[in-house]
């Protein structure tokens, strides 16, 4: 079973799912922050990440657990960060919701909606001018591309010819607002158009589809070193944060994306085509189970950071 | 020695830098198209225009500054920072910190603000202190074509973001500057004037109102010490407290607003560092808590001369 077998990004997305659902109970049990999730949007985000090289630089959102574990991240390192622990990525320094690993090629996890999108030129800019033959990848929702930033990057990145692959994560939620309250068109895709730039819309909820999509899109880039952009279309299927009730969101339309669930819709797939048993699916469910224990406990045990580190890291 | 304005000096500066180091770029709106000089020597692909979009060049400069490059940004004119608050507090500003330290923003932004020209309100605002008040940031506003040159070499050099703001009616004044790789650094305050009686705190423009109120004062007898802070963050202090013990009185003179302005802190300062060597009370000689106006009999009024000066100084000492 290769990293990109329909069977490893089954387990990887099971992974963020555990992940996200650990969290999610933590913070219900008040023993860690509660973060944003991404549930739901496994596909769109193992998808991409993916298919990535590994050279490529990543610049993501708040919803970046799945990008993260996507990309190797230690999920016992990043629940130590969420968790505020020395051990995290960043020292305990950045939370959930602005995780970085340079290691990993991660530059940044914004939580300023569209900062992401702000920093995505310059990256690409360093990388042309290094004459390397790697990509930025910069992933954001519908949220920020209500943002101005959205308008002035894209723009910038395709008069310059960067090589960004600008991946809008389209999950139907900005914070507690409906995207149909906040722009009249359903697709973002669209929008390149108004840049002289190629978009893509793929469905967000097949990983196959989208590690396709994104495996075209970054190979374009890399040869013509010019940016796209990919729109995943998704659905956040938890609320803006945990805890939420999700009291304001129709029932109708969350039966409707639970109904499409990512996971459970790769799962059947593989059963039907006989690639997959219950059994190996058992063990794939164990496997991230023990994982997660693992985390959990490494998180736990680690230390929190010293009242020193308080003022440490802000100048270099 | 050379003569040279304070254009000129940047443009050395500039030069120099991108000469010494290949990781240094510049971009920003018609970058490329007033420095052809840059261009020629170091072509378009590290001088650059931009769109007139001051958040995107921000957080450009970011991006490139964590991945290796050193980017030199003009943003124009001061009022249009406000554009690129997100990409310069919460990104250049904050990330070092969020990272546990694993990446650094080695980032200049220039910009240019003051009164003299007229141009009101959206292109005159000294907001510098705004970004003294952001951590993560330091803040330099020099006075002298030296200390243009120098401080601008030292920012570029720098391994955090830089706020380089530039008095726009300073930038054809002449001064001379030393030959060769001189910096100044960041952090170290300039005494202009010494003196006695009163210590007189300044920086950007308002240095030369400053000399220019101590050298009436001299003919009253009064010996006061002129200093030019050159770097508002980080705040040499103990320059500052050194003259203030010795002199026991303070007056601190900015053309930026009173309120929450560097004078503030000075007077802060002092209060708690060298309260008992205080003869009298701190006094400001600020601008008011208006927009800068384009008229000039208004403009003229916004700034500190040095009457007021002079004035805020003999009141002090009960002359």
């Amino acid at each position: 079973m290769t990293e990109t077998s329909p069977g490893a990004l089954l387990e990887s997305m099971m992974l963020v799912r555990a992940f996200e659902d650990q969290n999610r109970a933590l913070a219900a049990a008040g023993k860690a922050p509660g973060t944003c999730t991404s549930i739901g949007q496994e596909a769109a985000a193992l998808g991409v990440i993916k298919a990535l090289g590994r050279g490529d630089l990543i610049l993501t959102n708040h919803r970046s657990a799945g990008h993260l574990l996507a990309r190797g991240a230690d999920p016992g390192r990043v629940l130590a960060e969420i968790m505020g622990r020395s051990t995290g990525y960043c020292k305990g320094k950045s939370g959930s919701l602005h995780i970085s690993a340079k290691d990993l090629g991660v530059i940044l996890t914004s939580t300023i909606v569209g900062g992401e999108l702000s920093l995505a030129p310059g990256v690409a800019l360093s990388l042309s001018m290094q004459n390397s033959d790697a990509i930025v990848a910069c992933l954001f929702g519908d949220g920020a591309a209500c943002e101005g930033v959205f308008h002035e990057s894209l723009n910038l990145a395709a008069v310059w010819n960067l090589p960004v692959l600008y991946v809008c994560e389209n999950n139907q939620w900005q914070a507690f607002v409906h995207r149909g309250e906040t722009m009249l068109t359903e697709r973002i895709a669209t929008r390149a158009a108004a840049y002289g730039m190629e978009g893509v819309t793929v469905e967000g909820n097949d990983v196959e589809a989208v590690y396709g999509a994104t495996a075209e899109a970054v190979a374009k880039i890399r040869k013509n070193r010019k940016p796209i952009l990919l729109e995943t279309y998704t659905y956040r299927i938890r609320g803006h944060y945990e805890p939420d009730d999700q009291s304001y969101v129709d029932p109708q339309e969350l039966a409707h994306w639970r109904a499409r669930d990512p996971i459970e819709t790769l799962k059947q797939k593989l059963i039907q085509q006989r690639s997959l048993t219950e059994d190996v699916f058992e063990r794939m469910r164990e496997r991230v189970a023990r994982r997660m224990a693992d985390a959990l406990s490494f998180a736990s045990d680690s230390p929190f950071p010293a009242a020193a580190e308080l003022t440490t890291d802000v100048y270099a | 020695m050379a003569q040279m304005t304070i254009n000129e000096a940047i443009g050395q500066a500039l030069a120099e830098e991108m000469r010494r180091d290949s990781r240094v770029v510049m971009f920003g709106e018609g970058v490329a198209t007033k420095r052809p000089e840059l261009v020629k020597e170091f072509g378009e692909l590290r001088v650059r225009n931009t769109p007139l979009a001051e958040g995107i060049i921000a957080g450009t400069a970011v991006g490139a500054a964590a991945t290796g490059l050193r980017p030199v940004v003009d943003l124009l004119f001061a009022p249009f920072l406000c554009y690129a608050m997100e990409e310069i507090v919460n990104s250049a500003g904050k990330l070092r910190y969020v990272s546990g330290g694993q990446f650094s923003f080695p980032l200049v932004v220039m910009t240019m603000t003051g009164g003299g020209w007229g141009v009101g309100a959206q292109h005159n605002h000294n907001l510098e202190s705004w970004f003294v008040h952001s951590p993560g940031l330091k803040v330099v506003m020099p006075s002298t074509a030296e200390d243009f040159r120098g401080l601008l070499k030292a920012s570029i050099r720098d391994e955090n973001p830089v706020m380089f703001f530039t008095d726009m009616t300073l930038g054809y004044a002449k001064g001379e500057v030393l030959e060769g790789d001189t910096i100044v650094p960041l952090g170290q305050a300039c005494v202009r004037r010494t003196g006695r009686d009163i210590t007189i705190v300044s920086y950007s423009k308002a240095v030369q109102t400053c000399v220019d109120a101590a050298e009436r004062l001299e003919t009253m007898n009064v010996s006061a010490e002129v200093i030019d802070l050159r770097t508002l963050k980080p705040l040499d202090e103990a320059t500052i407290l050194a003259s203030v013990r010795k002199t026991g009185r303070l007056v601190v003179v900015h053309e930026a607003s009173g309120l929450c302005g560097v004078g503030a802190e000075i007077a802060a300062l002092a209060a708690e560092k060298a309260f008992r060597f205080l003869k009298a009370p701190v006094a400001r000689v600020t601008g008011p808590d208006a927009p800068a106006p384009a008229s000039h009999a208004l403009e003229q009024a916004f700034m500190p001369t040095a009457e007021r000066v002079v004035g805020a100084v003999t009141g002090i000492l009960k002359l």
